[in-house]
């Protein structure tokens, strides 16, 4: 069977710079041997889901700044289907981690990814939000996020510009869509066991 | 100077003085809060710019900087103490509201207790938090003090400590809300906000009875990281600070490096780094006017300010390389020459902007909506404004003419025809047009240099290892959000001993609670939004 290229946004398949990663990921899902029916079903409402995911208004430092810029005229992120930005994690389909994430904020942060509703997504944008960036010595920084919560997709930067941002979202809207919807979110087996070593204290 | 020298030193015996760029008058913790009082009462200084707390291994104290907002004289007080395991200074918060908030800071980083101080808690840190991180001897093991993503433990009381008649002093517990007030949790995640702060609000109805501002959601240990760093190392901090005024904070830092190290900066530069900060001035209003439309429901305003800030994001782009994280200005001059086109760029913004203001007040400034939301809404008094330190547009709208660019004038300020923007209401209305005559004085000042750079070089020669000789030194820079302050004190070498960045946005968010008492909580929105801080800028 051939390989499904998948993209997004009329970009054509060999424009993408990280191939290899989804050509794994869809290696993966054929071993495991998709239903066909529900493998049409799959697309067609992944082929929903990629072109309308949510972001949450989730910013601290300069990340979110340019953030503001992709929903400007100039960027325009609703070319994309993602200008909704939700101010509520519950409305949202993922969390876009736009700063540095210190020491008092990693509890906020872990809620704000608990009450997101499933099937959800991080991206960790800048270089702070990826490993404290130029912060990494201080005394009051997380090193990186992937200690609070999973991350699906990294956009490097300091900050990122927007048209790297669009590329991070892109790539989230690809991962999106070979994932198989029916039959649990691929990412399920990991999230139970993460949830297992991170338990959700009452609140 | 030599005057006040006199009349100090006759009252206080015990005082010592020594000149310096602005006189520091080292005085014994007994009569600290005496000798303040009768310098705001006596001599005029009623304008508190920061504190320095610091840590010199054999004594602990603060460097406090006070200002005369009639005669813009500065002068420096000294006072300290050698116990490191008690430390105790007296407290001023009483002759300066901003002073309350700047002493918790030195407790959070120093362990400093202010004997006198009614609300003693950590500012940015936890309360379970293990050392003081600015002292010298602190312990930076991350196992101390791990990133947790339990949720951190809060008290609902705060600690005073009271001196006593008899010389002794008393710890008191006082509660932060009465056990039957209301409180809503507004932030740290919430959009009108403007980044990760978080109010605890006590309300009666729809009336704010008291906020209790709760800050550190983004401390990063800015001042720590710098005294491992070299001079020429910390600059790039000052772009992540607060992100709108990345080119003033160099400017600021620069400055005062420069100042130290007795560096000439050429021409060519100095009227880069003023165009640089007019351009980013602008920029940061219009997306100030963007934003703030933005939280009273008017969203479209977004959209026409952003287009004008990202025509100057393109300008600055061409020169620096950077759409945000700018870097341009270094010790000695800027990094880069301006870019070719930088005249006809900045001539033809320069045409755009008088139509896009026309635009902004046909859309909103004269809206009926936004009238009714802004006027004489959260009211701050021009004493108020100078006691609680709020500077920049939100200050000189209460009446206080307090522009750095015309009170210590730099960079050859003093040369350039601009007016300074004073308005009396102090309303959010009077913020609000208060920045939008800012964009057209520093389009004016831009009008002024484009054609007038002078030629040549742009750097000037600079030891790559730079010392700084022994001493102290303060500047001050107007940023865009109002008064920003460097101190930096170095033992010699090549790192500085002690940094301290005095930021305009943590007074701002000091003075929330003071002008949203009695107001409704649907203009909290406002108010906060009105004043324009910057969260990354206050926690430093």
């Amino acid at each position: 069977m051939e390989m499904k290229k998948v993209t997004t946004k009329s970009m054509p398949y060999e424009a993408w710079k990280d191939n290899e990663y989804i050509e794994k990921l869809v290696t993966e899902l054929q071993e495991s041997g998709a239903n066909v029916v529900v493998g049409a079903l799959d697309n067609l409402i992944n082929w929903g889901r990629s072109n309308s995911i949510w972001p949450l208004t989730f910013a601290t430092s300069c990340c979110g700044i340019e953030f503001v810029s992709l929903g400007a005229a100039r960027f325009d992120m609703a070319r994309f289907g993602w200008e909704v930005a939700r101010s509520s994690p519950r409305q949202a389909d993922f969390i876009m981690v736009a700063g540095t994430i210190v020491n008092r904020m990693a509890p906020v942060l872990r809620r704000l990814y608990d009450q997101l509703a499933e099937p959800k997504y991080v991206i960790s944008c800048g270089s702070c939000a990826i490993s404290g960036g130029p912060f990494r010595k201080s005394y009051h920084v997380a090193r990186g996020i992937e200690d609070i919560i999973p991350v699906d997709v990294y956009v490097p930067g300091c900050p990122p510009r927007p048209e790297a941002m669009i590329y991070g979202i892109m790539q989230l809207s690809r991962k999106m869509k070979v994932e198989r919807f029916f039959g649990g979110v691929n990412r399920k087996e990991d999230r139970k066991k993460y949830l297992a070593e991170h338990p959700i204290e009452d609140c | 100077m030599a005057e006040l020298q006199e009349k100090i030193s006759k009252r206080f015996p015990g005082a010592t003085f020594e000149e310096g760029e602005t006189l520091l008058i080292n005085i014994a913790d007994s009569s600290l809060h005496d000798l303040v009082k009768a310098l705001r009462d006596e001599h005029g200084f009623d304008y508190l710019v920061t504190i320095v707390g610091f840590d010199r291994t054999t004594a602990l104290g603060c460097v406090y900087y006070l200002a005369s907002t009639k005669t813009q004289r500065l002068v420096s007080v000294s006072a300290q103490t050698t116990d490191r395991d008690n430390p105790m200074l007296h407290s001023i918060a009483d002759l300066y509201r901003v002073a309350g908030l700047y002493e918790r800071e030195v407790y959070d980083f120093y362990g400093i207790v202010f004997i006198g101080n009614p609300d003693m808690r950590r500012l940015f840190l936890n309360i379970d938090w293990v050392g003081y991180p600015l002292r010298k001897d602190y312990d930076s093991n991350p196992e101390l003090n791990p990133v947790s993503i339990e949720n951190e433990r809060q008290s609902d009381t705060t600690t005073e400590w009271v001196e006593m008649p008899d010389g002794k002093v008393e710890k008191r517990e006082h509660t932060i809300f009465e056990e039957d007030e209301f409180v809503i949790n507004i932030g740290p995640q919430h959009p009108a906000t403007h980044g990760v702060l978080r109010f605890r609000t006590s309300v009666d109805g729809e009336t704010i009875k008291k906020i209790d501002v709760y800050m550190g959601y983004i401390h990063r240990g800015v001042e720590k990281l710098c005294e491992d760093l070299g001079y020429m190392q910390t600059l790039h901090f000052m772009d992540r600070l607060d992100y709108f005024s990345a080119h003033n904070y160099h400017h600021g830092l620069c400055l005062c490096i420069e100042k130290a190290a007795g560096i000439e900066v050429p021409e060519r530069a100095r009227v880069a780094r003023v165009m640089m900060d007019e351009l980013s001035r602008i920029a940061s209003h219009c997306l100030f006017l963007g934003t703030f439309c933005m939280d009273l429901g008017a969203t479209t305003m977004l959209f026409y300010t952003l287009r004008v800030r990202e025509q100057i994001l393109d300008i600055m782009e061409r020169t620096c390389g950077a759409r945000m994280t700018f870097n341009y200005d270094c010790i000695g001059g800027v990094i880069a020459d301006l870019h070719e086109d930088f005249v006809k760029d900045v001539k033809e913004l320069l045409a755009v902007i008088p139509k896009n203001l026309k635009e902004y007040n046909k859309l909103f400034t004269g809206n009926v909506i936004a009238q009714n939301r802004l006027n004489g809404v959260g009211v701050l008094t021009r004493e108020d404004a100078i006691s609680y330190g709020v500077t920049g547009p939100s200050g000189r709208a209460s009446g206080w003419a307090c522009d750095v660019r015309k009170t210590h004038p730099y960079s050859g300020y003093d040369k350039l025809d601009f007016k300074e923007i004073v308005r009396t209401e102090g309303d959010s209305m009077a913020r609000f047009k208060n920045r939008i005559d800012e964009i057209e004085q520093s389009a004016h000042i831009l009008e002024q240099l484009v054609d007038n750079i002078p030629s040549g070089e742009w750097l000037a020669k600079v030891p790559k290892v730079l010392k700084l000789p022994v001493g102290h030194w303060f500047q001050m820079v107007e940023g865009c959000r109002g008064v920003f302050g460097v101190y930096i004190e170095s033992d010699g070498g090549t790192k500085p001993y002690r940094l301290k960045l005095a930021t305009p946005s943590l007074p701002a968010a000091g003075v929330v609670d003071h002008i949203t008492r009695g107001q409704k909580i649907a203009d909290l929105i406002t108010i906060g939004g009105s004043l324009d801080y910057i969260v990354p800028d206050m926690d430093r």
